[in-house]
């Protein structure tokens, strides 16, 4: 039963942390909230979907149809977290003030409410359909079936409980601190993900690995100890790094930070402005 | 062996891989410790023998494969440096095995 609720807590730790930093985020975005909680309803269901056909597709194509999905998915909430990046550097001046005014809610137009939805729903579904895997081969296998569900359930309602408690921690960050710190969690967040996809990609043959093990840290930190599964999930830590992750970590790194300081420019006129209300 | 050896590097990656076989059965991966060639890319065909879904999963070489109840999932691995890269089931992190990757015999002199 602790087995099966640990097996689940990992599954929804990655889901729960990421839509807690995009929820801290996305603070003062007017409909964050539905467009959220409709990307985790999406994602359930396309996890149910991804677990259906992942149990059924067994074949040569079965191991490389995964990695080319999971490598879709990661560049695709990628691609939104940068978009919400930037947007937010370009927007967070407004929204900071408008939250230490009355925590008015923001109106502008263009709102990155599709990425929030997208990020949203890919997170919940690409660790949720190993989890609905995991959780219906219990079920179904009989004897005591029932006392590891229960464990299961156990395992998720705490992962939910951690990224709770990270959005808690989020929202008692100042205002004026606030949106540089979460920019700066999507920033690594996003890195992360994308040494994830070139991992991905290199399974299946469309990247050169650049070598296997660049470094190898396993014996200081090992990623499979919970630390170094928060930290994969946050930062993208990878105890033993191909070539081809450390170049999309550092690309996508450098790419996002400049696309942020290319629409969010005037930082210090806006400090040299604000007034200490 | 010159002429080999150019021949394999010219190969595209995917082309031409030496297939190996894992086998999961009664919750163990068999055989737990198998050698590859380093330097080469290697296709290795994992075979679930039992009845619930097991994942593959590796951080030492970055790969997370789910193979289903009594399924076979094809991963290409490699080419590796000398050395060991671990992986797990991690539906059941009990289930371990090791990857041994060493140069070649043969190509040694």
């Amino acid at each position: 039963m602790l087995a099966t609720a640990v097996i689940m807590f990992r599954e929804v730790l990655e889901a729960a942390l990421i839509i807690a930093i995009v929820l801290g985020a996305s603070r003062g975005i007017t409909g964050r909230g539905r467009w959220i909680s409709a990307g985790i309803g999406l994602g359930l269901l396309g996890a149910s979907i991804v677990a259906i056909l992942a149990n059924v597709a067994s074949s040569e194509f079965s191991g490389n149809g995964q990695a080319i999905l999971n490598a879709v998915i990661l560049l695709g909430a990628v691609a939104m977290l940068t978009w919400h990046n930037v947007w937010m550097s370009a927007h967070s001046r407004q929204l900071s003030s408008e939250l230490k005014a009355v925590g008015k809610d923001v109106q502008s137009g263009q709102r990155p409410l599709a990425a929030l939805l997208v990020i949203t729903m890919v997170a919940v579904m690409r660790e949720g359909s190993e989890a609905v895997l995991f959780l219906w081969a219990i079920a179904t296998g009989g004897g005591q079936g029932l006392n590891m569900v229960m464990g299961g359930l156990g395992g998720v309602v705490a992962g939910i409980m951690v990224g709770l408690l990270l959005y808690i921690g989020l929202l008692r960050i100042p205002v004026r601190h606030f949106f540089s710190i979460t920019s700066w969690l999507i920033l690594l967040l996003a890195s992360g993900l994308a040494a994830q996809a070139a991992g991905f990609l290199n399974q299946i043959g469309l990247l050169p690995s650049l070598g296997n093990g660049v470094w190898n840290t396993a014996d200081i930190l090992n990623q499979s100890s919970l630390l170094g599964q928060l930290l994969h999930i946050l930062v993208g830590y990878i105890a033993r790094p191909s070539g081809i992750q450390i170049v999309f970590y550092i690309g996508t790194f450098l790419t996002i930070l400049i696309l942020m300081r290319a629409y969010g420019g005037n930082n210090r006129q806006v400090r040299a402005a604000g007034n200490p209300a | 062996m010159k002429h080999l050896l150019l021949a394999a590097l010219l190969l595209p990656i995917v082309a031409h891989a030496d297939e190996y076989r894992l086998t999961i059965k009664d919750h163990k991966f068999q055989p737990a410790e198998f050698t590859i060639p380093s330097g080469t890319r290697i296709k290795l065909k994992v075979a679930n023998q039992d009845g619930i879904p097991v994942e593959f999963e590796s951080t030492d070489l970055s790969r997370e494969v789910i193979v289903p109840g009594q399924g076979e999932v094809t991963i290409y691995i490699g080419p590796l440096s000398h050395g060991s890269y671990r992986f797990f089931n991690d539906f059941n992190r009990d289930m371990q095995g090791v990857i041994v990757a060493q140069p070649a015999v043969g190509k040694e002199n």
